[in-house]
């Protein structure tokens, strides 16, 4: 019969690869909060309150399992290699045991009280998470999510903007939050940043809320993390935190309406005059359209179609043409425009500053 | 050789009937659907955006639940009838069964007829008329089944060929029938008393 | 009805028409056939299935990749999710229970035979119904599409809305036509169980197997009807113009996801309760000893059995619900940790003291024991909502659920086959192909799904048909991408070593693993009866006690 002395060799030697494989990753992610080069997105390098109770809890919970992973792998590759059959056995059936109360009581309680300390544990942090005390201070924005962009209202602050979020940043000593209610126009969508903190998804006819206190200035990526139809790969999220005077200059230009021209452009005219305006508005003219997102302060964007494309030129000519060939499936339709129709449009949305 | 032979086992080895077994794990998989639907209507009493609501359209269908529920009786007492070997009486309790769900079924339809024509009530109206309709047609949809089943054995008793010895398939089929009784009284509850 | 062996074409007489025997299969009520059947047909699905991962891979092998559209993309994400829960490893699982469970306790057939043989065909006929949307979802105009909402289509997305044409139907009509099927299965098992045990087998006596698959059973009944209602509320939605999830009027959303997960949930439990037995079943054998802990094994089967109804809305912790409703989630999520750990320490303390074989089955059942262990350990993180917060709907999730079905239930269903094959057969596989199946997996496995929780930790949302470069994602896509290749291989292997073997392998005789449980007493392949003589038994191992007359089981039971 085969050796089962190589066939174990084999088996130990696959198994201590995986665990070294397996290893090599997972630490390799627990990433100290300032160091994100692993990735922008990167749930082990918090830089705002919610993100960071997440990541206390999960340091315990991994320490916790990884703990029993070591212990009942170690039983595991003891019996494979102990009690294996060797190729001198005489055939006859080991003692049979049949059970023991003991044990089973015993492997039973530890479990229990381990799951114990993981639910308390647990339930501070949810507890700490979906019932804070926000200061009056903070800053209020209604997120819409819609098939495949985000909406953001500031009530309180008069400004309506697009796929790109401002906040100002926190100081722990006088935090400075940002409480984001969350609706929908149309399917379930989620939004998730992950350095700044867990999800929450933005479902029709359910308004969720969540806040933010990011500790630092920057841009943070995330994005749209529940299917909501074709394009929802390209529902890409933007959250710029800058300081408060930046802040409060960038909420004074988002409030004002679209600068005026004196002479009326041929790109004004025409996107006034088809069908531009149904799904668009720009403050302080005709155009009120809500299907689409708010093109007041479009230049003030670093992307354009929800993260879709760089906010350039060229792009914008693209996107205007065809926004299907940047992101296929998305609702705007191409509309069908002559070379020197899209050339006018776009030198008029590039006015939009 | 294949037998496994140990000592002779003293009692005698009796399980429960497969057909009985079978009809209750049926009917609790009926019943996991209707609670689903229960569950829906309870949600959604009082969100009604706008029509009809239950307090303005139901009336209470006190004589065709009592037609209902009588079924069950007269259908256990059927069955009672044929173990003791009167195909005759048995006929005439499993005909007056088949009559009164019959009955119980035409009740419905005259209500919904009402609700439909008379406040314009559909299932498309809102909230209310959908989980009405769903929950009440679900129920009816189960009566329609039991009556095609009573039928089927009626005609048969009227052939003359049902007797003493079917006794244990027909009361597996009663048990589906009383489970039917059972859900109707859960749906009054929750239609007519809790949702009013 | 003939009484010859069911698979070996022996051939001493003329050789039948193929109509005939085609005939035969078709309109066969033997449960060991039917299992056989059900057993193929998910096969012929696994393949398909896999194709559709395999595509979805390549597509992510690189940002921003064009080898297929977004549509494309959605499609197969929602064919393969759908495919492989409904028509493979649902199929899988119902028939190993047709074909073992009479076998184990001592009947001649299923309770029901002709329901038995209704649902296959319900079942089978739901699969195909699926695939039609490929041709028939648009109806006669162009080419018709599969489903793309995903395979638990939350609404609104699944109203007509924003899913026009019938493609959406074509997954809700197929589920719920093969639903029906399932409860038909479910319901000849706990029949057959209850009513169908051979004299002296009480219930503490039937081996584990029937045990697991009863309380497989009684949850397809719990899990099963929420899902049939859910399909006839949305079918009513799209054709009947209610408003049960018409977010317009004041229908809830949310609402269909806990109808949804009221199902999904103890439907997992369905598909990994049938692994454990077959786990309880071949690592006692292989380890020559009896398995450590009977009665609470069955204990923990039960319970979780009962918590497996309660912790569904841990799919819901990022939906909004209130802090009191997650804390209650955690609360059961973590406590049906507790009975399946039991578990693993019983199958552990079973191998403790034995004489370890390494046969391919037990291969197999080592690489369940270990990865069924990580897979539960990563559900305990998932099972703290706010864990989940930043890991549900990511890579993180899918690879915590494919290491619980692909790493033990896959695993255990290839011991499972490589176990019972030389009964349902009478010819005895090929080990040295058998061991190098396990290798190839084993390899392809871990490549893919240790890998692909780290996505998932550095922020990659599941169901995307792209990503961003500068992410941090792209290596590790890679290496995913390259253990399916593994994995494709030793499925063919797997394949061509069963053909191999059916054609050209050794007989195998009536009981190749020495081994306890009454089917091993019959011929292999077993006559349509079964039994010439139905058995009395007097312990859980009859085998062991005809084997040890003087140290029987009942004994010390």
């Amino acid at each position: 019969m085969q050796s089962s002395v190589s066939k174990n060799w084999c088996v130990g030697r696959i198994l201590r690869l995986v665990l070294v494989a397996f290893a090599w990753p997972a630490t390799s992610c627990f990433a100290e909060p300032a160091r994100s080069s692993w990735s922008p997105t990167n749930i082990f390098a918090p830089n705002s309150t919610p993100a960071d109770s997440v990541f206390g809890l999960s340091i315990f919970v991994l320490t916790v399992t990884a703990v029993i992973f070591v212990i009942v792998f170690a039983l595991l590759a003891y019996a494979v290699l102990k009690f294996r059959k060797r190729a001198d056995d005489d055939g006859r059936d080991p003692p049979q045991v049949y059970g023991s109360m003991q044990v089973e009581l015993a492997w039973t309680i530890i479990p229990l009280l381990i799951v114990v300390a993981l639910f308390l544990a647990a339930a501070r942090v949810i507890a700490n998470v979906q019932r804070p005390g926000l200061p009056a201070n903070a800053i209020e924005v209604v997120a819409v999510g819609h098939q495949f962009w985000w909406e953001y209202r500031y009530p309180r602050l008069n400004v309506v903007a697009a796929n790109e979020l401002h906040v100002p940043v926190s100081d722990p000593e006088h935090p400075t939050p940002t409480l984001i209610r969350l609706l929908s126009a149309d399917t379930d969508h989620s939004f998730w940043v992950p350095r700044l903190a867990g999800k929450t998804d933005l479902i029709p006819n359910h308004p969720n809320r969540m806040w933010i206190d990011p500790h630092q200035t920057g841009v943070y990526l995330g994005q749209c993390a529940q299917y909501c139809g074709v394009q929802h790969a390209k529902m890409l999220l933007r959250v710029y935190v800058q300081s408060r005077d930046e802040f409060d200059r960038w909420i004074k230009e988002q409030a004002q309406p679209a600068r005026a021209n004196d002479a009326i452009s041929r790109g004004q005219r025409i996107f006034q005059t088809t069908a531009c305006i149904n799904c668009h508005a720009v403050a302080g003219t005709v155009a009120n359209g809500r299907f689409g997102p708010d093109l007041t302060h479009l230049m003030s964007r670093e992307t354009i179609g929800a993260g879709a494309a760089r906010n350039t030129s060229e792009n914008l000519r693209l996107w205007i043409r065809n926004p299907g060939a940047l992101k296929p499936g998305c609702l705007m339709p191409a509309m069908e425009m002559s070379d020197q129709e899209v050339d006018a449009i776009t030198a008029y949305l590039q006015t939009l500053q | 050789m294949t037998s496994i032979t140990a000592e002779k086992l003293q009692t005698q080895w009796v399980l429960p009937s497969r057909g009985r077994v079978g009809m209750f794990a049926l009917i609790a998989a009926e019943s996991g659907i209707f609670v689903i639907f229960v569950v829906a209507y309870l949600f959604y009493i009082g969100k009604s955006v706008s029509g009809p609501t239950p307090q303005s359209v139901l009336r209470m269908p006190i004589f065709y639940t009592a037609c209902l529920l009588s079924s069950s009786v007269t259908i256990h007492m059927a069955l009672k009838k044929l173990g003791q070997g009167s195909s005759r009486s048995f006929a005439m309790l499993w005909i007056a069964t088949l009559a009164l769900g019959a009955t119980f079924l035409f009740g419905t339809a005259t209500e919904w007829h009402r609700l439909i024509y008379e406040h314009g009530l559909t299932i498309g109206t809102n909230l209310f008329g959908t989980t009405y309709y769903s929950l009440v047609g679900l129920h009816g949809f189960h009566v329609i089944l039991g009556l095609v089943c009573l039928s089927i054995v009626a005609a048969f008793s009227l052939l003359g060929k049902v007797n003493q010895g079917h006794t244990e398939r027909l009361d597996v089929l009663s048990l589906y029938w009383h489970f039917v009784d059972a859900v109707w009284v859960v749906v009054f509850t929750v239609v007519y008393l809790i949702g009013r | 009805m003939s009484t010859d062996s069911i698979l070996w074409p022996q051939g001493k007489t003329a050789i039948r028409p193929f109509v005939d025997t085609l005939h035969d299969w078709i309109t066969t009520v033997d449960h060991k056939r039917i299992g056989l059947l059900y057993i193929l047909y998910s096969l012929v699905f696994l393949l398909i299935a896999g194709l559709e991962a395999a595509i979805m891979r390549v597509q992510l092998l690189r940002p921003h990749n064009s080898f297929v559209s977004p549509q494309v993309f959605n499609r197969m994400f929602t064919m393969h999710g759908t495919t492989m829960i409904f028509f493979v490893i649902m199929p899988l699982v119902f028939g190993f229970a047709n074909y073992l469970l009479p076998l184990m306790i001592g009947a001649r057939d299923m309770a029901f035979p002709r329901l038995n043989a209704l649902s296959f065909w319900l079942t089978a006929f739901g699969g195909i119904f699926l695939y039609f949307s490929l041709v028939g979802a648009n109806g006669l105009y162009g080419a018709g599409n599969a489903p793309d909402v995903g395979w638990f289509a939350y609404a609104p997305l699944t109203s007509q809305t924003f899913s026009v044409g019938h493609s959406t139907d074509f997954w809700s009509l197929s589920l719920l036509i093969s639903g029906f099927g399932s409860i038909g299965t479910a319901v000849n098992i706990i029949a057959t169980i209850i009513s169908l045990r051979c004299p002296g087998m009480t219930l503490g006596k039937m081996p584990l197997l029937a045990w697991l698959n009863l309380v497989m059973a009684v949850l397809v009944i719990l899990a099963i009807s929420p899902l049939t209602a859910a399909q006839l509320m949305l079918v009513a939605d799209r054709y009947l113009g209610s408003h049960f999830f018409d977010t317009q009027a004041g229908g809830s959303a949310v609402m269909w996801m806990h109808f949804f997960w009221i199902f999904g949930h103890p439907e997992v439990y369905v598909l990994v309760l049938p692994a454990f037995a077959f786990a309880s079943e071949i690592i006692p054998v292989f380890s020559r000893k009896a398995i450590f802990g009977y009665p609470v094994m069955v204990a923990a089967t039960v319970a979780i059995g009962f918590i497996a109804m309660s912790v569904w809305a841990h799919h819901m912790f990022t939906v909004g619900m209130s802090s009191a409703a997650n804390t209650f989630f955690v609360l059961s999520t973590m406590a049906i940790a507790v009975p399946t750990g039991i578990k693993i320490f019983n199958w552990l303390a079973t191998m403790w003291g034995g004489k370890i074989e390494f046969k391919t089955p037990m291969l197999f059942c080592i690489g369940f024991l270990f990865q069924f262990l990580i897979a539960g350990l990563t559900g305990v993180m998932l099972g703290t909502a706010p864990f989940d917060w930043q890991l549900g709907s990511s890579y993180f999730v899918v690879a915590h659920f494919h290491y619980v079905i692909v790493g033990g239930i896959l695993f255990t269903t290839f011991a499972a086959f490589y176990y019972w094959f030389p009964k349902m057969s009478g010819k005895m596989y090929n080990e040295t192909l058998g061991k190098l199946h396990f290798l190839l997996f084993f390899i392809g496995f871990h490549l893919t799904f240790d890998f692909m929780h780290v996505p998932g930790l550095l922020g990659m949302p599941r169901r995307i048909y792209t990503y961003e470069p500068g992410r941090g994602w792209d290596v590790w896509n890679v290496i995913v991408t390259i253990g399916v290749f593994f994995q494709a291989a030793a499925v063919l292997v797997f394949i061509g070593g069963l053909l191999w073997a059916y054609f050209k392998g050794k007989s195998a005789g009536n009981d190749p693993w020495d081994a306890w449980t009454l089917e091993w007493s019959t011929p292999s392949p077993p006559p349509v009866y079964n039994f010439a003589v139905i058995p009395s038994v007097r312990s859980r191992r009859p085998l062991w006690d005809l084997k040890h007359p003087d140290d029987p089981d009942w004994k010390y039971e």
